[in-house]
């Protein structure tokens, strides 16, 4: 199971992703934005999403779990 | 006017504060719980504790806000820059409560606030735009129509802003790539999803003019600013005027804007924004409908204070000068400081150690932080604004030279070092630069 984690504190601007779906090594998954600045966070291994555990207007702070990958 | 609402945060509360409090007008400042020791919530005649640091609960929780201008019996709301300040439906719900909302009309703000009406609109007022298209319904219809106008072109969303919702694209497989991801974020960031194809203007300069208007109908432009200096489309450093532009251009970019005005009957402090490519042929690119974060260099170099103006236009006075008589002197350059790795320019939230500004000659702080404050997550970077003045450009890169010399922020990254640098360039101390100049030629060394 791969954490795919926040890089910085923002607010979810779009999921990319649902429940279920393969993913490929470095697709973007989540794009946050902190201070005006979008940032693209990306998972590292292939998979299937196993779970998403934000949606859309929510704020997270660095290091929290985006999506569960597996 | 004796009390005003100020519905914003940080220095540009400050900023209005400043020219309220020597009018000898009372004001109301709000705070999201983030904010409760920042500066200006101290120096606001009062302040009320308006929510939750996401913005969404708090600087655009317009209920509230309104309930707070209603029982404080204020006289008009100020916006400031960014949150409510281009929101149509809340000019209106103002105005329908009976407060002077002080910038243009709702309709106006609604009008210039989708790009593709907005196009449409300066068309019509003769103005020239960047080659461009209508509403595009789908992928294909774009790549038609980037193929027609010819690569790279620039895939817009109607609704963005900000730096927010642009693309550059290259060739067809980068606009196929690009379209579906850029709607659906346009979709979800500003609710709207509506796009368009502009012609990428190469090696252009961003050059805005500032522009305000009264009930009575007289508009004047208050000359221009170059804004090429630019990191992810938005603005790091602004000047007036701008270097390397001819006068005739000059007094043609100037007349332009204000034809854009008087077309749409403005009122208020305005900025007609345009692209200039190397001929010096400029494009109407979009009109921001309130007062900027640059609007300092303009008050340096003409010697007025724009929200003096903008107060006196809301309460249906005349402007106090004609357009022969604003005649502007010196050179002005605007630095944006920001909470910000000065070579990635990836943010750096976090607390503020010791921040202190020189006392220096020529030199003006717009600031919204002090030693101790805490930059959040939850806004834009912006620490402050330093504004320099000289009889000369030369002079005012002088001033700049030496304020960032010895400049000292503790507690956080912050782009001070990019300054201290560019100022140093010699292409930026010729003026010659692009929009492209900090991406291509300047990386801080550490």
């Amino acid at each position: 199971m791969q954490e795919v984690k926040a890089s910085m504190a923002g607010t979810v601007l779009n999921v990319m992703v649902a429940e279920g779906d393969s993913i490929t090594s470095g697709q973007e998954l989540v794009m946050l934005e902190s201070m005006k600045m979008e940032i693209p966070i990306e998972g590292v291994e292939e998979g299937t999403v196993a779970e998403v555990k934000v949606s859309i207007g929510d704020f997270v702070n660095e290091g929290d779990v985006l999506v569960k990958i597996k | 006017m004796k009390k005003i609402l100020i519905a914003n945060r940080g220095e540009i509360v400050e900023r209005i504060i400043r020219t309220c409090s020597r009018l000898g007008i009372e004001t109301i400042a709000v705070y999201s719980s983030a904010d409760k020791e920042l500066p200006y919530v101290k120096h606001a005649t009062k302040a009320y504790e308006i929510g939750d640091p996401p913005a969404a609960k708090s600087y655009l929780n317009q209920d509230v806000i309104l309930k707070i201008a209603q029982d404080e019996k204020v006289d008009a709301i100020h916006p400031g820059y960014g949150f409510l300040s281009e929101n149509a439906s809340f000019v209106r719900k103002v105005e329908d409560l009976g407060i002077a909302f002080i910038g243009p009309s709702a309709d106006v703000v609604e009008s210039m606030g989708d790009k593709i009406t907005a196009r449409k609109t300066m068309i019509e007022a003769g103005v020239p735009v960047v080659p461009g298209s209508a509403e595009i319904e789908d992928v294909t219809a774009a790549i038609s129509y980037a193929n027609e106008i010819g690569y790279p072109v620039m895939l817009k969303a109607a609704a963005g802003g900000g730096g927010i919702g642009m693309q550059r694209c290259e060739n067809d497989q980068q606009l196929e790539k690009a379209f579906a991801s850029s709607q659906n974020r346009a979709k979800a960031y500003f609710g709207n999803g509506a796009m368009f194809v502009e012609k990428f203007i190469d090696q252009a300069r961003h050059i805005e003019v500032q522009i305000v208007g009264d009930k009575q109908g007289n508009i004047v432009h208050l000359y221009e600013r170059n804004c090429s200096i630019q990191r992810r489309n938005q603005k790091v450093l602004e000047e007036t005027p701008s270097p390397l532009i001819s006068s005739e251009t000059r007094a043609k970019i100037g007349e332009a804007a204000k034809a854009a005005a008087e077309h749409v009957n403005y009122t208020n402090a305005g900025t007609v924004e345009f692209v200039m490519d190397q001929n010096e042929n400029f494009y109407f690119l979009e009109m921001n409908t309130r007062l900027q974060v640059e609007h300092p260099i303009t008050e340096e170099t003409i010697g007025v204070d724009l929200v003096e103006w903008q107060l006196l236009v809301a309460e249906g006075r005349s402007l106090p000068l004609k357009q022969e008589d604003i005649l502007p002197t010196g050179h002005s350059i605007e630095f944006r400081l920001y909470a910000e790795d000065p070579s990635t320019f990836m943010p750096s939230p976090g607390k503020i150690e010791t921040l202190h500004f020189k006392d220096m000659e020529n030199v003006r702080i717009d600031s919204g932080y002090e030693s101790g404050s805490s930059v959040s997550p939850f806004y834009d970077p912006m620490i402050a604004k330093i504004i320099v003045k000289g009889e000369t450009r030369d002079e005012a890169i002088k001033t700049g030279q030496a304020f960032f010399e010895g400049f000292s922020l503790t507690g956080i990254k912050h782009n001070g070092p990019l300054f201290a640098q560019l100022l140093r360039e010699e292409k930026f101390m010729q003026g010659d630069y692009s929009t492209a100049y900090l991406a291509e030629n300047l990386t801080v060394k550490k």
